[in-house]
């Protein structure tokens, strides 16, 4: 019998479109002088009290699975963190759990709460593991499209109008990845209201919430009666610059944190004891770097975009997390096109949008968390190269 | 303004139009920053870190503790001073402790640097004795790690 007829791949397997980076790691194979605008994390290395808190606990022989939950100083910093940011009150013993990276946070969140045919509202673009974390328990995602000319912000009225009585959930990202947009509070009000009216759950993903850099992040959970509605998942990867640590969280109300601790317990047991231990000194001792981090990006993030907008590549104003989504429909090029031309012809890599969603066409992502002597490479290059194809 | 020093400590090449689109300001404010503090001394000096030994120039440094007499109305200022006039004194520093003065010599040879203790430095009047600590290896200066690079490289591309 030919191997194929086995068909070991599940249906389940097979419908998960494969990915659509993958291809620009084969392009970029061997090519020596390559700026890379294509990351989804920081350059910085993880701040060393942090490195160095992990290494020690190590070192003193802490290497044990956790409680399930996470270590209970963890999820205790973790509390008041969150209180003194967002005045918003998650019990360390009941309403925390510590997870494997906001990933593993996103697909216990939806196993918990998806049923099969549930339909789950979600930004266009969007992050790229949201629509398979939504389909995988057999929910429908429902694609919200957001624009440049509105900074791509999800707005209420947008979501309003896909409101059926099968919607379960509203998955926000907010600062958002691919866009860097953030969703302003007024409009978060709305979102809340239409949560309220329709009796919905949000899970809100705020893994970059401080990374803004125009006005405070708004929690969504810290909205009025929204506590109760809301799954909030974030991370240490993006703010403290520790994405190999595999370490995040998830926050909610105790019978949905009792839902995803079921999954919780038999997928994962619980996240690596020395990235919580990292995590703690984070949470403890790391304000300072972040703000230093986050003054950082700002320099960077003004300098990717006046230089995107100068050399021809219309960009709104990013006002969070590490990217820019400038328009390069002036090339005359797809984004697909735009994208594997400018890593051949000049060495420069970038994302192309409808790697995000259908609504991410015309776009490209410039992560800028890179140098500035890069950035302002690779913005030569990209000039070039935006003055051969739009003419 | 801490964000324009900030951007220059980190290269002092960055000119003000460059400044300008990193922090939002224009240009003439940027231009009026930086002459306000050169002007009075929060920017001290645009500097270069220079690898010699890299660039084919031997280099040896030391670390010197020295202990001296302060001298009455005078304290230590004077002979911190007689001492760090010498351009073989790289940094001079007053520190607390077993000893008063940290200084940093660079010499082309050990034996430069050890002719500079024996013939400039220990006669002076007041200095009771020096310790030399000639410095193997430089991991780090002003904030430079270096060969900082063990080839762990970022992905190209991640989601
Ligand atoms: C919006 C968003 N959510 C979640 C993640 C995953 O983060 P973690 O490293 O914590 O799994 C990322 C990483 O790129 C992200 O951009």
């Amino acid at each position: 019998m030919a191997d194929k007829s086995h068909n070991f791949i599940s249906r389940r397997a097979k419908n998960i479109p494969p990915s659509g980076i993958r291809k620009f790691f084969d392009l970029s194979e061997g090519v020596k002088d390559i700026i890379s605008l294509g990351v989804g994390e920081p350059d910085y290395v993880t701040p060393w009290n942090i490195s160095d808190a992990a290494i020690s606990s190590i070192r003193k022989g802490h290497t044990m699975y956790t409680s399930n939950y996470g270590l209970l100083e963890l999820r205790q910093e973790l509390s008041r963190h969150l209180y003194k940011l967002y005045g918003v009150g998650y019990d360390p013993d009941k309403e925390i759990i510590v997870t494997s990276g906001a990933s593993e946070a996103l697909d216990i969140a939806m196993r918990a709460i998806i049923d099969p045919g549930d339909e789950v509202i979600v930004g266009d673009p969007t992050y790229v593991a949201y629509i398979p974390c939504i389909t995988m328990p057999g929910g429908i995602p429902v694609p919200v499209p957001t624009c440049m000319d509105d900074d791509f912000e999800m707005k209420a009225s947008e979501i309003e109008k896909r409101i059926t009585p099968k919607t379960k959930a509203i998955l926000l990202n907010n600062p958002n990845n691919p866009t860097g947009a953030v969703i302003k509070k007024d409009e978060l009000l709305k979102i809340a209201a239409l949560v309220k009216e329709h009796n919905l759950v949000v899970i809100s993903d705020e893994i970059y919430d401080q990374l803004v850099y125009d006005g405070a992040h708004t929690c969504f959970a810290s909205l009025p009666g929204m506590k109760t509605h809301t799954i909030t998942i974030g991370g240490f990867s993006k703010s403290y610059a520790m994405t190999g640590w595999r370490v995040g969280y998830i926050c909610a109300p105790d019978e949905i944190i009792e839902a995803i601790m079921k999954i919780h317990q038999y997928i994962m047991m619980c996240a690596p004891i020395m990235s919580q231990i990292g995590a703690i000194e984070a949470l403890k001792n790391g304000d300072d770097t972040v703000a230093e981090m986050v003054a950082d990006y700002n320099r960077r993030r003004r300098t990717i975009v006046a230089g995107l907008n100068n050399i021809g590549l219309e960009c709104h104003d990013p006002k969070g997390a590490f990217y820019a989504f400038p328009s390069i429909t002036s090339t005359g090029l797809t984004c697909d096109e735009f994208a594997e031309k400018l890593l051949v012809e000049q060495h420069v890599v970038v994302v192309p949008g409808t790697v995000f969603g259908q609504c991410g066409a015309g776009h490209v992502r410039c992560c800028y968390a890179v140098a500035l002597p890069d950035i302002e490479e690779a913005l030569v290059r990209m000039g070039r190269f935006v003055k051969k194809y739009g003419g | 303004m801490k964000d324009i020093l900030k951007a220059l400590e980190a290269d002092p090449k960055t000119t003000p139009d460059q400044l300008a689109t990193m922090t939002g300001k224009s240009v003439t404010e940027i231009k009026q920053t930086i002459a306000k503090a050169e002007k009075d001394g929060t920017i001290v000096k645009y500097k270069t870190v220079i690898n010699w030994p890299k660039a084919g120039e031997p280099e040896v440094d030391a670390l010197i503790e020295v202990k001296v007499q302060p001298q009455k109305d005078f304290g230590f200022e004077a002979i911190a001073e007689q001492i760090y006039r010498f351009a073989e004194v790289r940094s001079a520093y007053l520190a607390s402790g077993t000893y008063d003065l940290a200084l940093i010599v660079t010499g082309k040879t050990m034996q430069d640097v050890a002719t500079f203790v024996t013939h400039k430095l220990s006669p002076i009047d007041g200095v009771q004795g020096t310790a030399t600590h000639f410095l193997m290896k430089r991991y780090k200066e002003d904030n430079v790690i270096y060969d900082d690079n063990d080839g762990i490289a970022r992905l190209v591309i991640t989601p």
